[in-house]
């Protein structure tokens, strides 16, 4: 059905086709419609879920948690300062291999208070074993939170997933959505280890040197066969529904001598550039990297790589430009820029890959022009 | 494919599933009476003379097998033994220290969701209750989660070797409070009862019965209940191990532990801590005993005492006023 809608409608859309048993979150800046709207169909009878309003986002992962481990699918989301609010829950839902899907609506971290988009709040969890998918459309918000319910169900995979959307940029502007009816798309959830009072067992206890290490790699073994998962799932999605999605979206790369590299919003709008960049002769392309948990097999060889980032790791420098650098042996001009929603043009953007430099760092607005 | 689900410990021992029949147990005078399932197997690594596990061994007599258990950190974290072994024989859900109230409130969700009417129990220590995770307590209590939460109170954080909590009492030593603690006890109990909850209860290890029944009670409510409960702890509070009961019933006949039940708001005071009210026994022979209260001065014990007169004249009059 197609329809005009924000990022965030576009996420309880989605979650309300996959319909968790229990949804347990709490309101924050530019999260808050996603549960409003939630807690609206809840209301209307147009989701059969248990909508827990928590009082933080601790608990909202908490319950999740608790509900999870019962054996039924869950939802939360949240934003910045409430996903490092709940950072403690992040790790303990990953390490109990439950499958919950988290909406997080990417913002700027305080002081000062700044509402506006950035990615330092999720890449503050990349360590946590969840997987992390960036979107950058209604639509891609949509159809990735669909498939993120089924990604994280997977026998394979059994790890929580958090689909990522630029605060504002993503979750409040309108665009067309075309919702679809997943039937069988989404298989009913099997947990393998939800307790059970006639098969009584513990869980997350204390555990000694000769058998934590053993956990850990079962999370990153699951982190690798989610690859798989995530190729399968994005496959028959593309089959059943027509749009078709991969670890990274990748324009005008066949021939391109230098590539720009970024997430979210950001990475859509370099497209633009890249057209305006085309047309005077400059052979540029642009990679959106989607997937950031697991991390995609990227290759540039033989090509400039400028990175974005909307996001900085102080004392060290852009996070996804430092991935790229020790993933692919390569260095790259690396770009801070977009920081707490600053403007950045399709001409600014063109004008990093113009005035590159292979190996530097700018920080847009601060260095002057590149 | 996940070969070992994480942190998941199958019982080696195989349980016994005999009809539970859900009776109320009123009545009941000796231990001998109480039922003869042990849902706490004898591997556990309490340290001697622990009531906290002694307490868990008549909450779970109560509760049946048809009952989960969400553990924070605490001692009972430790006692349920190490990976791959387990001594609970009904699934425990440990999770982080502020999270229990939370974790349980979304497993009561989703049990009801799916039809289920298993019972969620919290065990949670003073410090996961009264300090770390009072938040979440009052979150799940205001929404009316359906479960019961039990904090064993042992005065201090045991597990990590007696530092102060909100629970300390005042005038004793710990590791963090090594001349004595200057501020009083928090009362839990007056922040619970704020929240209405349809039953709350105090209860001692030191009286098994009395603790039997009142989880019988409060899982026959729908909704939020609590039962705080004294716990003891030899280590801790540094008396000998054979002593634990000892201390929990003089703890009960000083009046510095009150035993009472609230229902719907309508509040009764055990008929132990009617007959301190009458005549208590002083609150030296409870202090003298426990190494924690060393070396405590005149004037602390007499604030002690003074506290503990008003709590229990104040306790009296509002079960007076209900009657």
């Amino acid at each position: 059905m197609k329809k005009i809608a924000t990022g965030n409608k576009a996420v309880a859309e989605a979650v309300k086709q996959a319909a968790p048993e229990v949804i347990a979150a709490y309101p924050i800046t530019p999260q808050t419609e996603i549960v409003e709207q939630i807690a609206e169909f809840v209301t209307n009878s147009e989701l059969r879920s248990r909508y827990i309003p928590v009082e933080s986002e601790h608990s909202a992962m908490a319950a999740c948690i608790g509900a999870s481990i019962t054996g039924v699918r869950t939802f939360t989301a949240t934003s910045s300062h409430g996903l490092l609010y709940m950072h403690e829950m992040t790790n303990w839902a990953a390490g109990a291999r439950l499958p919950i899907v988290m909406a997080n609506v990417n913002r700027a971290l305080g002081p000062g208070w700044n509402i506006w988009a950035e990615h330092t709040d999720a890449l503050q969890e990349r360590d946590t074993g969840w997987l992390q998918v960036y979107v950058s459309t209604v639509q891609e918000a949509y159809d990735a939170t669909l498939m993120a319910f089924r990604i994280a169900e997977h026998e394979d995979v059994l790890l929580p997933v958090m689909v990522n959307l630029d605060g504002f940029t993503l979750s409040h502007i309108m665009q067309p959505l075309d919702t679809v009816e997943p039937g069988d798309f989404i298989p009913a959830l099997r947990l393998p280890h939800a307790i059970d009072p006639e098969n009584p067992a513990g869980y997350g206890g204390l555990t000694g040197p000769e058998q934590h290490f053993r956990f850990r790699w079962e999370i990153e073994r699951s982190m690798r066969d989610s690859v798989k998962v995530i190729h399968d799932t994005e496959e028959d999605f593309a089959r059943r529904f027509g749009r078709k999605y991969g670890f990274t979206e990748d324009y005008r790369c066949e021939d391109a001598e230098v590539v720009l590299v970024a997430m979210g919003t950001l990475g859509k709008e370099a497209e633009v550039a890249i057209d305006t960049l085309r047309s005077e002769g400059v052979k540029a392309g642009s990679v959106r990297v989607r997937w950031l948990r697991p991390f995609p097999a990227l290759d540039f060889k033989g090509k400039d790589v400028v990175v974005i980032d909307r996001d900085y790791s102080f004392g060290f420098g852009g996070i996804l430009a430092h991935e790229i650098r020790a993933k692919c042996g390569i260095p790259v001009f690396s770009v801070i820029a977009g920081l707490g929603g600053q403007e950045v043009t399709y001409e600014d953007i063109a004008d990093f890959v113009r005035k590159r430099r292979i190996g530097g760092e700018f920080w847009f607005g601060v260095n002057g022009h590149v | 494919m996940i070969s070992q689900c994480s942190l998941l410990v199958r019982i080696a021992i195989s349980s016994s599933r005999i009809f539970y029949p859900r009776t109320n147990a009123w009545g009941l005078d000796i231990i001998a009476e109480l039922p003869k399932e042990e849902f706490i197997l004898k591997c556990t690594s309490a340290c001697a003379g622990c009531s906290d596990s002694l307490a868990l061994r008549y909450v779970l007599k109560a509760a049946g097998p048809d009952t989960v258990l969400v553990v924070p950190a605490c001692c009972t974290s430790v006692i349920q033994g190490i990976y791959p072994n387990t001594a609970f024989n009904v699934p425990t859900y440990n999770v982080a220290f502020a999270a229990a109230a939370a974790c349980a409130s979304g497993m009561s969700n989703a049990l009801r969701a799916t039809g289920k009417k298993t019972n969620v129990i919290v065990y949670a220590g003073d410090g996961g209750t009264l300090d770390i995770g009072i938040q979440s307590l009052s979150g799940a209590f205001e929404r009316g989660t359906d479960f019961l939460y039990i904090c064993y109170d042992n005065e201090a954080y045991g597990n990590t070797g007696m530092q102060r909590s909100g629970g300390t009492p005042l005038g004793a030593r710990t590791t963090t409070t090594p001349g004595g603690k200057k501020d009083t006890k928090k009362d839990i109990d007056a922040i619970v009862a704020a929240h209405d909850p349809p039953y709350m209860a105090t209860a001692c290890a030191a009286y098994p019965q009395d603790l039997f029944k009142k989880v019988q009670k409060a899982l026959g409510f729908r909704g939020p209940s609590f039962i705080h409960l004294l716990a003891p702890c030899p280590p801790g509070w540094r008396f000998p191990t054979e002593k634990s009961v000892e201390m929990g019933r003089l703890a009960v006949k000083s009046g510095m532990w009150v035993l009472y039940e609230r229902e719907y708001g309508k509040l009764t005071l055990g008929a132990q801590s009617k007959a301190a009210l009458r005549k208590p026994v002083p609150l030296e022979e409870y202090l003298a005993p426990q190494g924690r209260f060393k070396g405590i001065d005149a004037k602390t014990v007499d604030e002690l005492k003074q506290r503990l007169e008003k709590n229990l004249r104040k306790l009296a009059a509002e079960e007076e006023a209900g009657a």
